[in-house]
C-alpha cells in the first residue's frame, strides 16, 4: 500500500481526477437517458450498426496511417488526399454507368471495377507522394516530413478541384443497396452490410499478409529498426513503397466504401476523415494494424452512440454538434488511462 | 536530388534514355497544368504585352525546366549531345500536349476535366487549328529544349546572370499589379512605371531593360561580391561599429514609419504578419524549446479572443468590462489556465500521442465555441461583436489625419494604428522568449526536448517543466488572440480551426525549429506568401502547399535556423547508417 | 548560409523597399480630404499608368472623392467572394453571374472595357477584413460586388464603406442585421433576401397552410443556417405551433441517421433544414431510413435549392418543400442566362442559387454609372467618377428591371424583390432533375393545395 502511495505523484492524481471526473458524467449521462427511456433498443441497435459502418471506414483508412507511421515514424497527412482521388476519379465511371443502367443490372461486376479504378488511382498517388515528397526526406527531423505531407495536402486537394471541378458530385444510388434485411424487429441495410463485410475482409486479409508472408515479415522487420533489417538484406526502399502501395490501395477502397454509403464527393471530402482516421489510430496505439481496427470502430461509436447516450442525459441541447468533441474526449481518457493507446504500440522502443 | 554535372563521357544511348524520361514527365506535367485551368486563369495576364502571356511563359517553364534538367542529368561533355537531348526533352513534351489536343478533338475529355475545352484547345494550339498548332507547338518545345542545352552550355559566369535575369523579369510580370500598385504611390517612380508596364504586361523595352539590369547587377555580384564583402570586414572595428550603429539607427526608422511607407493594404498584411508572429513565438516555446509537438494552439488563441470579447462586448451580458486593456490581462491569464490545464493529462504522452491529443483540444475548443449549448454565453455560430478598439487615452484607433514634419499631411487608418500595437507586443514577446531561452528554464525546455529520461535523471523537474513550456506558450497565444479580437471588433467561432494550427507550425518550422529570427522570417515568409498568391487567384492554396514541399526539401532546416539545427542536418547529409547514436534529427517528442 | 541570411534580409528590405512610398505626397487636388468618410489609401494614390487630371479642368466637389480612369483605362470593379474552400461554389457562382452580366453589357461601359476582378474573402471575417483592405488600397475601384458570407460583410463594411467610399451590392448576403435601420451602414445594398422575411414566410406556410403544429428544426453552424433555423423557430412559436427539437449538425458531417433518430423520438410532423447541399443531401437521403420518420415532411431553403440537391438527396426529395426566392417571378430572360451560364463554364448544372442576384447586381452598378450626375466625362475621355454620386444613384434604383424582379432599393440597403415562395418538388422534377418552376405557394396568392 505504502509503495503505491510513493509511485503516484500528484500529476497522477490529478490526472486520475480529471479522468474519473470524466468518467463519472458518462456514466451520470448515460445513466439518465437510459432511465429516461428515450429511445427503443431499435434506436440503440440503429446506433450501434451506423456507428459500425462508419467505425470501419474510419478504420480501414486508419490502417494506411498506422502503417505508414510503423515505418518511417511520420504522420502522413496527405493520406487524405489519396483517400480521396480514388472515388472521386471513380466517379465519372459510377455516373456514367449509373446512368445507362449497367451499375443496376450488374451490380458485382461494376462494384468491382469501380473499386479496382479508386485504389489504382488512389495508389498512384500515394507511391508518388513517397517517391517525390517523401523519399528525399527519409533522415529528416520528424516535423520536416510532416510539413511536406501538409503542403502535398494542400497542393492535392487544389489540383484535383482544378481537374474536376468544385462542385459537390453525387454516386449513383444503387437499388440493391437500399434494401434492408429484416432481422426480426431490427433491419439493416445492405449498404451497411458491405461496409462492414468488405472493411473486415480487408483488415483480415492484410493481418494474414502482414504476419504470415515474407514481405510481411520484412515489413514488420522494417517498422522495428529499419537500419538492422538494411543489414539484414531487405530492401528497404521496396518495402517502403509497397507499404504506401498497400496504405493507397486500402484508402481507395474506403473512399469508395464511403462514397457508396454517403454518396457526396468533393475535393475536400478527405480532409475530416483523415483526422479521424488519424485519431483512431491513435486511439488503438500507433504502428499497430489491429490497434487501429480497434481504434476506427471505437470511435465511430463513440461519434454515433456518444452525443445520445451520455450528452443528452445531461442535457445538452443539440448534442450531435459536439460529437467530435466526445470522440476527442474518449481519446483523452483512453489515454489517460492507457499512454500508448488500446492496444499498444508494437513498437520495441518506447521513444516515438 | 539532381546530380552535378560530371564530365565523364556518356552514351548517346543514356542521354537519349533521360531526355525521353524527362520529357515524358515534362510532358506529363504540361498537360497537368492544362487541365487544372490554369493556362486559361492565366491567358489574360501578359507577361510581356502583346507578345507573351502568362500561360504561355507557364508552358516555356515547364518545357524548358525539363529540358534542362535533362541536359544536367545526361551530364555529357560533347555539346552536341546536350543539344540532342535538349531537344529531345523539348519535343516529347510537347508531343504529350499535342497528344491532348489530338485526343480532345475525338473524345469529349470535357465530361471529366472541367477545364477540357475549346477554349483550351484553342490556346494550346496558338489558336493556329489543329495540325498547324501542333506543328507550333512542337516546334516550341524543340526550340526551348535547344534553348536550355544553350544556356547550360555557357560558362556559368554567364549563365548564372542569364537564368537570373530571366526570372527576374518573369517575376516583374507575374507580379505586375503588387508592384504597379504599391509603387505608384511615390510620384517619382511614376514615369519609371509608365516605361516598365503597360496596361497588361512588361511593355517590350521596360522587358529588355529589366533583363539588362538583372543581369548586369547578377554578374557584378558574382565576381565583385566577394570584394565588396572583404572590403567591408576589411575596414577598422571603429568604423565597423559605428557602420553597425548607422545601420541599426536606420533600421529602426524604417520599422517606425513602415505603415506610412506601406500604405493601407501592406500595412494590413504586416498586422497579420505580426499575428502569427506573436502565434509563433509561442508555439515555438512548446515545439521548438521544449520539443513538445502541439498541433492544437489554436485553442488558446481562440480562448484569449473570446474571453476578451465576453468581458467587453457590451451585447453581452457579461460585457462588464469596457475598455480593452483592462481586459487584456484576463484574456492572458485564461489562456495560460488553458494551456495548463491541457499539460496536465499530456505529462505522460509522447510524441504522436500528444500530438493528436492536442489537435482534439483544438478541436473541442472550436466545438465548443460553436456549440448551441454555450450559445447564451458566447453567441454560438452568431459570434460575438462589438469588442471595442484598443483605444488608450487619447490614442484612439479610428480613421484620422496627421500631419508629420517632412511627410505632410497623411491619413492614418486602424490597419495602420494597429501595426504598432503588434509592433510592441512582437517586441514585448522577443524579448521575453530570447530571455527565457538563456535562463535555467530554458536551457531544462532545451534537455527534455533531446531527450526526457535522461534529462528527469539529471534531476529536472519533468512536470515543472513542461507545464510552464504550455503556460508560457499559451500565453502569447491568448495576446494574439485578444489583439486580433480587437482588430476585427467581433469573434467568430469559424475564425478559429485546425488550418490555423497547422500554419503556425509551418511558420515555425520553416522558418527554423527553436530559432527565434527564423520565427520572424517564417511569418514573413508564410504570411506574405499567400498575400502575394493573391495574383494567381484560385489556385493560391496550389502554390502554396507546392511552395511548403519545395521548401522542406530544399532546406529543411527552416531559413534562418539554430546553428546546432543546421549542424545537425547536414552531419547526415552522409549517409548516417552507422548506428543511432550519429544520426542526429528525431529530437522532437 | 551567409548567403540565405542575407537573401532572408533582402526579403524583408525588398518589401519595404518596393512599397517605399512617398508619404510626402500631399492630398492631391482630385480627392477632397474629408475626416468622417476620406479616400481609399492613406497615402493618396494618382492613378497609376495615366497623369494626374490637369487641376484646371475638373475638380472633384464629391463628399467621397472621385475615381479617375484615363481615356485608355478600364474602369475597375472588383469582387469580394469567397473562391477557395468549402464554400467555393458560392463564390464562383456569383462571380460567374457577374461575368455574365459583363458580357452581356458588351465588356463595356461608357465607351470603357470594364476589368473585372477581385479578392477572395474566405467566408471568415478577417478574410473579408483583408479582401477589403486589399480592394481598399487599389484606388482605380469604384464599386464592389460582393460579399457572399455575412461575417466577411461585417468585417469589409468599415473598410469599404466607411474608410474608402466605395458602395458594394451585395448578391448573397442575407442575415437580417445587415440592412437593420439601427445598424446599416450607407452604401451597402443587396440583391439578395432578408431571411427575417424568409423565415417567416416558412412558418406561416407550415402552419397555416400546412396545419402542422409541430416541427423541428436543424441548422449546421453557420451564421446564415442558424439565424434562419431560429427565425422560423420564433415566428413558428409565434403562431402558436411547437418546436420539438433544434438540433445542429457540423459541416463536413456525414451521418445524419444519429440526429435524425434522435428528432424522431420528439415526432415531428416536419423538419426545417435551411443548410447546404452536402449536409442538406445527407439528411434528405437517410431520413427515410431512420424509424419514426417514414412520414416526416422535409423543408428546406435557398440553400439547397439546386439540382444537385435533388441528385445527392435521392427520391426522398420527392414530395418535400422549400422556402425560396419566387424563381417565376424572375425575368425571361433568366433561362436565357443559366444557358449562357452552363456553356461558358462547362458545368452540369449552376453551382449556387445567386447567379442571377450577381447578374442584376453588377447591372445596377453599370445603370448607376450611366445615370447623368455621376460621372464627368472630359473631352479627351478621361472619366471621373464621383463616389458619393455613385452611391446614390445606386440607392435610388427604383424598378429596375432585373432578372430576379423589380429591384427597388429600400433606405436601409434592401434592393431585392423579396417575394419569397415555397416550391414543392414532384416525381417528375426528381426524374428530369429540375427544380419546380411554380410556387406551389406564396404569400397572399391562393392556399396551398396538395398534389
Amino acid at each position: 500500500m505504502r509503495r503505491f502511495f510513493e509511485r503516484t505523484s500528484l500529476t497522477d492524481i490529478v490526472m486520475f481526477v480529471i479522468g474519473g471526473s470524466l468518467v463519472a458524467l458518462v456514466i451520470i449521462g448515460s445513466a439518465a437517458t437510459l432511465i429516461s427511456g428515450k429511445y427503443g433498443s431499435r434506436e440503440w441497435f440503429n446506433f450501434i450498426v451506423y456507428g459500425v459502418a462508419l467505425g470501419g471506414i474510419y478504420a480501414v483508412i486508419a490502417i494506411g496511417y498506422t502503417m505508414v507511421y510503423g515505418i518511417l515514424r511520420m504522420i502522413n497527412f496527405a493520406h487524405s488526399e489519396v483517400f480521396m482521388s480514388g472515388p472521386l476519379t471513380a466517379y465519372f465511371l459510377a455516373d456514367a454507368w449509373g446512368r445507362s443502367g449497367f451499375l443496376d443490372q450488374n451490380p458485382v461486376l461494376g462494384l468491382l471495377v469501380i473499386f479496382a479504378l479508386a485504389m489504382a488511382v488512389s495508389t498512384m498517388v500515394a507511391v508518388l507522394l513517397e517517391r517525390i515528397a517523401y523519399r528525399p526526406l527519409r533522415f529528416a527531423p520528424r516535423l520536416v516530413p510532416l510539413i511536406t505531407a501538409i503542403g502535398a495536402s494542400f497542393f492535392l486537394q487544389y489540383f484535383f478541384r482544378g481537374l474536376y471541378g468544385a462542385n459537390i458530385k453525387v454516386y449513383p444510388e444503387m437499388a440493391v443497396l437500399k434494401t434492408n434485411v429484416q432481422l426480426g424487429a431490427y433491419s439493416i441495410q445492405y449498404v451497411q452490410i458491405l461496409v462492414i463485410v468488405a472493411a473486415a475482409i480487408m483488415m483480415g486479409g492484410l493481418q494474414l499478409f502482414i504476419q504470415n508472408t515474407r514481405t510481411g515479415k520484412a515489413m514488420r522487420a522494417v517498422s522495428e529498426d529499419k537500419q538492422t533489417a538494411a543489414l539484414m538484406g531487405i530492401d528497404v526502399d521496396q518495402i517502403i513503397v509497397i507499404t504506401f502501395i498497400i496504405g493507397g490501395a486500402l484508402a481507395g477502397a474506403a473512399g469508395v466504401l464511403y462514397a457508396l454509403m454517403f454518396k457526396q464527393v468533393g475535393f475536400l471530402m478527405g480532409f475530416i476523415p483523415g483526422i479521424k482516421a488519424f485519431t483512431a489510430a491513435v486511439l488503438g496505439g500507433i504502428g499497430n494494424v489491429p490497434g487501429a481496427m480497434v481504434g476506427g470502430l471505437f470511435l465511430g461509436l463513440a461519434e454515433s452512440v456518444g452525443p445520445n447516450l451520455f450528452l443528452d442525459g445531461l442535457g445538452i441541447p443539440a448534442p450531435y454538434q459536439l460529437k467530435d468533441a466526445i470522440a476527442f474526449t474518449m481519446l483523452v481518457l483512453v489515454l489517460i488511462f492507457r499512454p500508448t493507446g488500446i492496444l499498444g504500440e508494437t513498437l520495441a522502443q518506447k521513444k516515438a | 536530388m539532381s546530380q552535378s554535372p560530371t564530365n565523364r563521357p556518356v552514351a548517346l544511348s543514356t542521354a537519349l534514355g533521360a531526355g525521353v524520361r524527362i520529357g515524358l514527365i515534362g510532358g506529363i506535367i504540361a498537360v497537368s497544368i492544362a487541365l487544372i485551368g490554369m493556362l486559361q486563369a492565366f491567358a489574360t495576364r501578359d507577361i510581356i504585352s502583346s507578345v507573351v502571356s502568362m500561360s504561355q511563359i507557364l508552358l516555356l517553364i515547364t518545357f524548358f525546366g525539363c529540358a534542362y534538367m535533362a541536359v544536367t542529368r545526361s551530364g555529357s561533355t560533347q555539346p552536341i549531345f546536350a543539344l540532342i537531348t535538349g531537344a529531345l526533352t523539348g519535343l516529347v513534351s510537347s508531343v504529350l500536349v499535342v497528344a491532348l489536343v489530338g485526343l480532345g478533338s475525338v473524345v469529349r475529355l470535357g465530361d471529366m476535366f472541367i477545364n477540357a475545352t475549346d477554349q483550351l484547345y484553342e490556346l494550346l494550339t496558338f489558336k493556329q487549328g489543329l495540325v498547324t498548332g501542333s506543328l507550333y507547338l512542337m516546334g516550341l518545345g524543340l526550340a526551348t529544349g535547344v534553348a536550355a542545352a544553350v544556356i547550360y552550355r555557357l560558362p556559368s559566369k554567364a549563365r548564372q546572370p542569364v537564368v537570373t535575369a530571366i526570372v527576374g523579369v518573369v517575376a516583374f510580370g507575374l507580379l505586375q499589379d503588387l508592384i504597379r500598385v504599391t509603387l505608384s504611390v511615390w510620384e517619382a517612380l511614376t514615369p519609371a512605371l509608365k516605361f516598365l508596364y503597360k496596361a497588361n504586361g512588361l511593355s517590350i523595352a521596360g522587358a529588355v531593360t529589366l533583363f539588362v539590369l538583372i543581369a548586369a547587377i547578377s554578374y557584378i555580384r558574382a565576381t565583385r561580391g566577394n570584394q565588396i564583402q572583404s572590403g567591408l570586414n576589411g575596414l577598422p572595428p571603429a568604423s565597423r561599429k559605428t557602420l553597425r550603429w548607422a545601420f541599426i539607427l536606420i533600421g529602426i526608422v524604417i520599422v517606425l514609419l513602415l505603415p506610412v511607407f506601406l500604405g493601407l493594404y501592406l500595412s494590413d498584411v504586416l498586422d497579420f504578419v505580426g499575428l502569427y508572429l506573436l502565434m509563433g513565438l509561442g508555439l515555438n516555446i512548446v515545439v521548438g524549446f521544449a520539443g513538445l509537438l502541439d498541433l492544437g494552439y489554436v485553442a488558446f488563441y481562440a480562448i484569449g479572443a473570446y474571453t476578451v470579447g465576453i468581458l467587453t462586448s457590451p451585447e453581452h451580458a457579461t460585457g462588464i468590462i469596457h475598455n480593452w486593456w483592462l481586459a487584456l490581462p484576463f484574456g492572458v491569464l485564461a489562456a495560460v489556465c488553458a494551456g495548463v490545464i491541457l499539460g496536465i493529462p499530456v505529462l505522460k504522452m509522447r510524441g504522436d500521442y500528444l500530438a493528436i491529443v492536442t489537435l482534439g483540444f483544438g478541436e473541442i475548443i472550436r466545438l465548443l465555441a460553436l456549440s448551441d449549448f454555450l450559445k447564451p454565453w458566447e453567441g454560438g455560430a452568431q459570434g460575438i461583436q462589438g469588442i471595442p478598439s484598443p483605444d488608450i487615452g487619447p490614442i484612439r484607433f479610428v480613421q484620422q489625419q496627421l500631419t508629420l514634419p517632412l511627410l505632410g499631411k497623411l491619413q492614418f487608418t486602424p490597419s495602420q494604428q494597429f501595426f504598432y500595437l503588434f509592433l510592441g507586443g512582437c517586441l514585448l514577446v522577443i524579448f521575453i522568449a530570447t530571455r527565457v531561452k538563456g535562463s535555467r528554464l530554458g536551457r531544462a525546455w532545451m534537455a527534455v526536448r533531446e531527450d526526457e529520461d535522461v534529462a528527469q535523471a539529471m534531476g529536472i523537474n519533468l512536470v515543472a517543466t513542461k507545464l510552464m513550456a504550455f503556460g508560457m506558450g499559451a500565453s502569447f497565444g491568448g495576446l494574439a488572440g485578444a489583439i486580433f479580437a480587437s482588430k476585427l471588433q467581433s469573434v467568430y467561432p469559424h475564425s478559429f480551426n485546425f488550418l490555423v494550427s497547422i500554419n503556425v507550425l509551418c511558420i515555425i518550422i520553416i522558418g527554423g525549429m527553436g530559432s527565434i529570427p527564423g520565427v520572424v522570417v517564417g511569418a514573413l515568409a508564410l504570411v506574405g506568401l499567400p498575400e502575394l498568391l493573391r495574383e494567381v487567384g484560385d489556385y493560391r492554396y496550389l502554390f502554396y502547399g507546392g511552395v511548403l514541399v519545395v521548401m522542406m526539401l530544399t532546406r529543411p532546416e527552416g531559413l534562418w535556423p539554430e546553428a546546432t539545427r543546421r549542424r545537425e542536418l547536414h552531419e547526415e547529409a552522409e549517409p548516417a547508417e552507422a548506428g543511432p547514436a550519429l544520426a542526429g534529427g528525431t529530437t522532437v517528442k | 548560409m551567409r548567403t540565405f541570411k542575407i537573401v532572408s534580409l533582402v526579403l524583408l528590405a525588398s518589401m519595404f523597399l518596393s512599397a517605399c512610398g512617398g508619404g510626402a505626397t500631399p492630398v492631391p487636388p482630385t480627392q477632397a480630404p474629408a475626416p468622417a468618410a476620406p479616400t481609399a489609401a492613406p497615402t493618396a494614390k494618382p492613378p497609376e499608368p495615366t497623369k494626374p487630371p490637369a487641376p484646371a479642368k475638373f475638380e472633384c466637389k464629391d463628399k467621397l472623392g472621385c475615381v479617375d480612369i484615363g481615356p485608355s483605362d478600364p474602369v475597375h470593379i472588383a469582387y469580394a467572394f469567397v473562391t477557395s474552400g468549402d464554400n467555393s461554389t458560392l463564390g464562383l457562382d456569383t462571380k460567374y453571374g457577374a461575368e455574365l452580366a459583363i458580357d452581356d453589357a458588351g465588356g463595356k461601359v461608357l465607351g470603357h472595357a470594364i476589368k473585372f476582378d477581385g479578392q477572395d474573402a474566405g467566408c471568415s471575417a478577417e478574410g473579408g477584413q483583408a479582401a477589403a483592405t486589399k480592394i481598399a488600397a487599389d484606388n482605380t475601384v469604384v464599386a464592389v460586388i460582393g460579399t457572399n458570407c455575412s461575417s466577411e460583410a461585417r468585417a469589409a463594411i468599415p473598410i469599404l464603406l466607411t474608410q474608402a467610399g466605395l458602395s458594394m451590392i451585395s448578391p448573397s448576403n442575407t442575415a437580417p442585421d445587415l440592412t437593420d435601420p439601427a445598424k446599416h451602414v450607407a452604401g451597402y445594398f443587396r440583391t439578395a433576401h432578408n431571411d427575417k422575411v424568409q423565415g417567416a414566410v416558412a412558418a406561416d406556410f407550415v402552419f397555416n397552410q400546412l396545419k402542422f403544429k409541430k416541427a423541428a428544426t436543424i441548422h449546421d453552424g453557420s451564421i446564415y443556417a442558424q439565424g434562419l433555423a431560429n427565425v422560423f423557430a420564433d415566428s413558428f412559436k409565434k403562431y402558436g405551433g411547437t418546436i420539438t427539437a433544434q438540433e445542429a449538425v457540423n459541416v463536413g458531417d456525414k451521418d445524419m441517421k444519429p440526429v435524425l433518430t434522435r428528432i424522431a423520438t420528439g415526432k415531428p410532423d416536419l423538419i426545417y433544414y435551411p443548410i447546404f447541399i452536402a449536409e442538406g443531401g445527407f439528411i434528405a437521403a437517410q431520413i427515410r431510413d431512420v424509424p419514426g420518420m417514414e412520414k416526416t415532411v422535409m423543408m428546406g431553403a435557398d440553400g439547397i435549392f439546386s439540382p444537385d440537391f435533388l441528385k445527392a438527396g435521392g427520391k426522398n426529395v420527392v414530395g418535400m418543400f422549400w422556402s425560396s426566392p419566387n424563381f417565376s417571378a424572375f425575368g425571361s430572360g433568366y433561362q436565357a442566362l443559366v444557358d449562357k451560364y452552363l456553356k461558358k463554364y462547362n458545368v452540369k448544372g449552376t453551382l449556387a442559387p445567386f447567379h442571377a442576384h450577381s447578374y442584376d447586381a453588377l447591372n445596377m452598378v453599370l445603370a448607376a454609372l450611366q445615370k447623368p450626375g455621376v460621372v464627368v466625362t472630359d473631352p479627351d475621355g478621361t472619366l471621373h467618377v464621383q463616389k458619393q454620386a455613385l452611391r446614390d444613384a445606386i440607392g435610388a434604383t427604383k424598378d429596375f428591371k432585373g432578372i430576379t424582379g423589380n429591384i427597388t432599393c429600400s433606405p436601409d440597403g434592401d434592393c431585392a424583390d423579396p417575394k419569397i415562395a415555397v416550391y414543392q418538388a414532384s416525381a417528375d422534377d426528381f426524374a428530369k432533375l429540375e427544380m419546380p418552376k411554380t410556387p406551389a405557394w406564396f404569400p397572399g396568392g391562393p392556399d396551398y393545395k396538395a398534389p
